[in-house]
This record gives structure tokens, sequence and C-alpha cells, in this order.
């Protein structure tokens, strides 16, 4: 294993420590338990949001804290789901009394971890509603399977709501905007190499220099099917497809397009899958409306790409464009 | 014989010094079919139980049961940091006062935590899960108690039982947790999860028998 760290057990209390002299201006960070709050938290009479998962996708999700966009970020150990007391402590640090949204992916600890919290700030008097991220299309969701995995969607959910509740909206309309989101957005990705996570040490699974794995996840769990490596326009319409199949994608939608790296693509590669994307969606009759392109949720040193495409109607489409102000993305101010 | 409090730190050093010895074993597992952190998480979590024990050695079992599921709960993260927690809060709730335990109690205590895990997880035996090597452990304990067999001979059938489990889970297919996306792919492979639930009850087996 090479990697730019020094203890594999410190990366994240060393990360946070980066980041905290970073961005003084954006978040203040809390240790022991680890969280991540906006600057000016909590923002009196504005709905909270309140995300977090295992650390190794950033700049998901720590990166996103700040102005319109989350009011707080749990990181766990590397790819593991941070514990129910960091919640509980970042959910009543971000309460500015209008309520807290907690945004979680479908993985099993992650679900369970955040049940146990919600249950606890609610004993504790703080109105708490959650929405849960289920867009991966490479996994069946059946009676089988721990379900859809929260992948690239999370990201245009974090933005979008985030816009939603510096707006000054109710919990209620802005749990119900998030769960639209979630059924309205499809994402799929592959990957090219394993990932190492550090203290494991060496890669999560062996893959040839020739091959790649489809409808990978973001946690190097191996995905739909692993086959030879073929050209980019190739790889781009197998994960286009079953996207569009899947909710289904009509002719006439308009949609936001999301090309991401999983950490060891470089944006020169994004680009060529991107174009080809929008060849795809173009020939399926929609129109590309809005798009982000580059590393958002990544999965360690992976290389391999997702796509996420998302529904998108005016209301989205004025939330997107609305000012965010965080480490990992801004615009409009 | 009875397993008193002392016995119950005895078998968590015990067990935490397995954990320090098979935690790349167990992460090695789970890199095959999950997220390759199981060992670490693990590790991390009973470092941490091990420095909250002195301060409850002389507490009542259900009291250092307890405090060892708090602190699990705190420490350990993914789908492991709920389960175990509630594997000893669960246990610990029936052990509460006690300061020895009979056979009998040891089976119901662990009967309420499967329960307990099976309530969270939505797990059922054959799911390829840690209840694979929980379940039939706790069987074989309600059994060995109401045959009337020794203490030593419970828990050695316990820990035979949650082996052939833990062994049980290796042809199946995952139906919860990060494994379940491999579908078909996951089976040939051990479970992480009932690894360490076997390793566990079989380091109560090894202290509590050589007393």
């Amino acid at each position: 294993m090479k990697k730019l760290i020094n203890k594999p057990e410190d990366v994240v209390l060393e990360e946070l420590q980066g980041i905290e002299l970073a961005h003084p201006d954006l978040v203040k960070i809390h240790y022991d338990p680890n969280y991540i709050v906006r600057a000016d938290a909590p923002v009196k009479g504005k709905v909270a949001l309140v995300s977090g998962g295992g650390s190794g996708h950033e700049p998901m999700h720590g990166g996103f804290v700040g102005k319109g966009m989350l009011d707080a970020a749990c990181p766990g150990a590397v790819f593991t789901s941070p514990t129910p007391d960091q919640m509980l402590e970042a959910t009543k640090a971000v309460d500015g009394g209008a309520g807290v949204l907690h945004i979680v992916k479908n993985y099993t600890g992650d679900i369970m971890n955040f049940e146990m919290a919600a249950d606890l700030a609610k004993g504790e008097g703080i109105d708490v509603e959650a929405v849960v991220v289920d867009d991966d299309v490479a996994v069946k969701d059946s009676l089988y399977t721990a379900g859809r995995r929260g992948v690239g969607l999370t990201v245009l959910m974090e933005k979008i709501v985030g816009a939603a509740a510096e707006e000054g909206r109710s919990l209620k309309d802005i749990a119900a905007l998030a769960r639209k989101i979630n059924g309205q957005g499809r994402s799929m990705g592959m990957a090219l190499t394993s990932c190492t996570v550090p203290q494991a040490g060496k890669p999560t699974f062996d893959l040839p220099d020739d091959e790649m794995e489809i409808g990978i996840g973001i946690h190097g769990e191996p995905g739909r099917t692993r086959m030879k490596v073929k050209p980019a326009d190739d790889i781009t319409e197998m994960l286009m497809m079953p996207i569009i199949e899947d909710l289904p994608f009509k002719s006439g939608d308009e949609v936001l397009l999301f090309v991401n790296s999983m950490g060891g693509t470089p944006l020169i590669e994004l680009y060529i899958v991107y174009r080809k994307a929008v060849e795809i969606a173009e020939k399926h009759g929609l129109k590309v409306v809005r798009k982000l392109i580059g590393p958002y949720i990544t999965s360690l040193d992976m290389a391999g790409a997702s796509i996420t495409m998302l529904k998108m109607d005016s209301d989205l489409v004025k939330l997107w464009d609305a000012p965010v102000k965080t480490a990992g993305m801004r615009w409009g101010i | 014989m009875t397993i008193t409090n002392n016995d119950v730190i005895k078998w968590l050093q015990a067990f935490d010094q397995v954990i320090t010895e098979k935690k790349d074993y167990l992460t090695e597992l789970d890199s095959i079919i999950g997220d390759a952190d199981h060992g670490a998480n693990m590790f991390r979590g009973f470092q941490a139980v091990m420095t909250k024990l002195p301060s409850v050695q002389d507490k009542d079992i259900g009291s250092i049961f307890k405090t060892v599921g708090m602190t699990l709960l705190s420490t350990v993260g993914g789908a492991g940091g709920p389960l175990y927690s509630t594997l000893f809060i669960q246990a610990g709730n029936r052990l509460n006062g006690k300061m020895e335990l009979t056979l009998l109690d040891w089976a119901e205590a662990l009967e309420a935590a499967n329960n307990g895990i099976v309530r969270l997880g939505k797990a059922e035996v054959g799911d390829k899960t840690m209840v694979d090597a929980l379940t039939p452990a706790v069987q074989a304990l309600l059994e060995a108690s109401k045959d009337g067999k020794t203490m030593e001979e419970g828990l050695r059938m316990s820990a035979d039982a949650a082996k052939k489990g833990m062994e049980s889970t290796i042809p199946l297919v995952a139906r919860k947790g990060r494994a379940s996306y491999l579908g078909e792919r996951s089976a040939g492979h051990q479970d992480p999860g009932a690894t360490s639930s076997y390793l566990l009850l079989e380091a109560a087996a090894d202290v509590w028998t050589k007393k």
C-alpha cells in the first residue's frame, strides 16, 4: 500500500484537523464525538440538514457543510457508518427550532445507526425526519438484498434540499421534496481498479489489469458483472441504459446529468464520458438542462466513474441554481 | 459451577485478545463479500471496552454487559456496532443485579440477545449473518440446561454449535447487509459477522471451562 498518510488509524482525525485549519469561515469541527457543523450553526428558524456516513467518499459529506447545503455531517471511520452518539450530538448542535432532516444512504449500518440517533433526538424533544437515498440501479431491489444503495443522487439531494431549507421551507415540505428527488433520480457506477482501505492495507478486491467491474458500489463492493475493459463510449452506454430504462426516463424529460469520478479517474476522462452520455440522453429525447462533472462522491483511490440522472422541473432547477458556499461545491455567493 | 462477574471480565479480556489476533483475518473475510472493515471495527470497539472495564469490574453482570454494549455503540459503527451493542445490552437487561450466572441464566441472556439482533437486523437463519452462528448456539444452551448438563458441557456444546453455524454460512447466498449486493457471488465465502460471533462464544467456552 502506497498512500499519503501517517498512520492508518489517524486518517480521519488528521483529515478533520486539516479541514478545520482550511475552512474556519465555513465550518466548525467537533471532536469526540466527531462531527462538522456550519460555522454559523444553529441557524435560528431554519430546518437543519444532517447527513453522514463512512469516510473515504470526500468531498461528501463534510465538504458539503455550509450555507445552502448541509448543516452538519458525521464522518465515520473509513467506509464505516458513524455512530448514534455522533449523529445525536450533531443534531442537537444544529437544531434551530424548525426541526432536523437526516439524509441517510441505504446501507444496513447507516440505517440502524441513524434510526437509533433519531429516536434519541426525539426523546430530547427535537423534531426529526429521516429520508433514505437508494438510487443505485445496479442492485436489484428485492427481499433478497439489503435494497438499493445510496450513491450519486445523495450529492444532488443535499444541494437541492439544502437550498429549500435556506428558503425557509418547513420540515414536512423538505422531507417530501427529498423523497420526490429520491423517486426520480437513478445512478450506476463502474470501476477500473479496486480501492485500498488504509487499515486493510491492500486492495479490497482483485481486478486484473485488463478487466473492469460494472455496477460497483462506493465501498468497493463488487457489482453486477466483470468483463474486459471497453472504450469509454461503450462503458457510458452500459451505465446510461440501465438508468434510463429503470425510472424510466421518457422522451421530453428534462434532466440533470451528473458524471462523477470514483476518486482515481481524472477529469479529462469524465468529460469523455459526459460527451457520450449527453449524446445518449438526446437520442432518447432527454434534455440535459443542468450538469455536474467531477469527483463529488468518491471511493478513496478507486479509478472509475458513476453516472446519475435526476428528472428536473422548474422548482428543482431553481433550487439547484440557488447560491451554495461549501468547501466541495460553491456558486452564486 | 457458576459464572461470576470476575469470570465475565476475564472472558471479555480474552475476547479482546482474540480480536487483536484475528482482526486481519476478519477484515480479510469482509473484504471478499463486504467492505473490508469488520476486523478493524471490532478491534477499535474492544480496545475502548478494555479501557472502560476497570470502572465496572466490581459491578453486577448486567451492568458490565450494558457498559460493554454502550461502549460498542459509540465506537464500532457500521452495522456491527448496533448489532453487537444490542447483543450486550439485551443480555445485560436479563442479567440485571446478578453477581453470578447459572447455565440457564446464560442461555436465557443469549436468547434475549439473539432475539434483539434478529429484531434490529431483520435477519433470519440462512441469511448469511451472525444470526446463523448465534441461533444454534442459543438452542444448544437451552437444551443443555433442560437436559441437566454441566456448565462445562453446555458451554462446549454452544461453542460447537456456533462453529457449525458459522461454517454453514459458507455455501449461503447473502440476503442482508453489504454481502447481499453480491447475490450468488456471495456463496462460497464464510460470513465475517458469524465468524466473530463464533469467536465470542468460543472465548466463553475456553475461559469459563478452564476455571
